[in-house]
């Protein structure tokens, strides 16, 4: 029978959710790594016992753990105990832990500045890993979305990761300027149709793509309208909190702004607003029903200064025409005095044939809805801060 | 403040450390040389490489700013990294802090 596995990266570690396919009886284990934020977790769809985890702290800086065997023990990629940790010349080797930009002459980019918060130009500083992409084919291939802003790809299980600089120095990196979270690549989608093809996203850059593995990149921010910038159309400085994609549609894509909900046909080429009837159409998450690519997520926050659900109402809305018409979906969620948010990477989908959809909330309580949302129940209520949601569906 | 190479440091590391390098309590570590914050971090990289990167930046090897080492009731965080370690530490008496500072969390 199939089952599911969640993965929540909350504050203060991390826990493994699992249920058989009805969906009904959860299993938790955790927390994993007690008191450190654990930014995200993601399954390899090549191997799905294979889980990669950012581990991250504001005083210790970034580990990666990696489990091989569904969540049960887990280890640091790296040098074994007992290896010397630096090379001949003194330097540390390459450590699952070592995000170092590329600046060598071969394959790197200068280390250029950003905009900062106060208009200044501030040099690049890695920060930590916000979103961890597997590849969709190779166990020992994974992507890292970093802050500052940059993607970084490992092809050894995360023991040592390269920068795909082509993104940070491809010319408008002294434009991006970080959110109110910082300068954070927090999206990354594979194209399962074209393997040359990524898109990622930046607060506040925008969205960008690349159409050979990573070497260039390109702006993809045409229709995107953004008043909290001098220029509301200009090609970068939109804050994108989310992209997501139905893999069997990879040319449409879903985002949600900072405001607006919008959506391309293109492959990001043009992009349009379907945030239609939404009371209010601030968010951050984003999602495609597995099965239906015309059926799409969002859970609507009051406003960019008041980040907690409109009303003291926890809905998710959602739309069965591919936005623009959306119903709220209340069944098992608390409609009054609830003032959680619903943070960027906390929704997932799993790919049942009745489709379930989860997510987080800062109050930590993960829910689940087995039935493409009509109903909920919350799998845990009393977690730390939820700060991103994965699922996997075991066959 | 100088000694000989030969006792064994202790080393008191914060809680989130000691869990990832799966210890309990002080450490205590072989450090070839004169001791000093310098060598003592790297005897402990070398025993716990989980830890590289955890205490001071993988490329320029500068104390992450909300870390601190104190020792003997003084602190040691703004001393060149190659200032050997007070006697008491050397000889074991004391151990070497390294701690996080109380900000949030």
């Amino acid at each position: 029978m199939s089952r599911v596995r969640v993965l929540v990266g909350t504050r203060k570690g991390a826990f493994i959710l699992t249920a058989d396919g009805k969906r009904d009886k959860w299993k938790v284990s955790g927390p994993h790594f007690a008191g450190w934020e654990i930014y995200h977790m993601k399954g390899s769809p090549a191997n799905p016992n294979r889980i990669f985890a950012s581990q991250t702290s504001g005083w210790f800086g970034q580990v990666i753990q990696r489990s091989d065997d569904g969540g049960k023990t887990w280890t640091q990629p790296g040098t074994p105990p007992g290896e010397p940790t630096t090379g001949p010349g003194g330097m540390p080797k390459g450590e699952s832990n070592k995000f170092v930009y590329d600046t060598s002459a071969e394959t790197g980019k200068p280390l250029t500045t950003h905009q900062f918060y106060d208009g200044s130009q501030h040099p690049w500083e890695f920060k930590r890993v916000w979103h961890l992409e597997p590849s969709l084919t190779e166990p020992d291939t994974v992507y890292a979305g970093v802050e500052d802003a940059a993607i970084f790809r490992s092809k050894d299980g995360g023991k040592s990761w390269q920068e795909l600089s082509g993104l940070r120095g491809h010319g408008t990196g002294p434009k991006w300027q970080p959110g109110a979270g910082g300068m954070c690549l927090h999206s990354i989608i594979l194209d399962h149709s074209n393997p040359n093809r990524i898109y990622i996203a930046i607060s506040a850059a925008g969205a960008f793509r690349t159409d050979d593995g990573g070497k260039t990149w390109k702006p993809i921010n045409k229709g995107l309208y953004s008043k909290y910038i001098p220029n509301p159309t200009a090609e970068v400085g939109h804050c994108v909190h989310h992209i997501a994609m139905n893999k069997k549609r990879p040319n449409v894509l879903f985002m949600q702004k900072h405001w607006d909900v919008m959506r391309s046909d293109d492959a990001g080429d043009n992009w349009k607003e379907v945030s239609g009837n939404l009371p209010t159409d601030f968010g951050f998450v984003i999602d495609v029903h597995a099965n239906d690519p015309e059926t799409i997520y969002v859970v609507p926050i009051k406003s960019d200064g008041e980040h907690y659900v409109h009303e003291g109402k926890l809905r998710v809305y959602r739309s069965k025409t591919g936005g623009n018409e959306w119903e709220a979906l209340t069944k098992g969620l608390p409609q009054k005095d609830c003032y959680v948010n619903v943070l960027r990477d906390a929704m997932a989908v799993d790919s049942l044939d009745k489709c379930g959809i989860y997510f987080g909330t800062t109050g930590g309580q993960v829910y689940c809805s087995p039935n493409a949302g009509n109903s909920w129940k919350p799998i845990v209520r009393d977690l730390p801060a939820v700060l991103s949601v994965e699922v996997q569906t075991l066959r | 403040m100088s000694g000989p190479a030969t006792g064994k440091i202790r080393i008191i590391l914060p809680p989130h450390l000691r869990g990832l390098a799966h210890v309990k309590g002080e450490l205590q570590l072989e450090v070839s040389g004169t001791p000093t914050v310098r060598s003592v971090l790297d005897a402990l990289e070398a025993n716990y490489p989980m830890l590289t990167g955890t205490i001071r930046d993988h490329v320029t090897q500068q104390r992450r700013p909300f870390l601190r080492f104190f020792a003997c009731e003084e602190d040691l965080s703004h001393e060149p990294p190659d200032t050997p370690l007070p006697d008491a530490v050397v000889s074991g008496k004391e151990p070497l802090l390294i701690l996080g500072a109380i900000a949030g969390g």
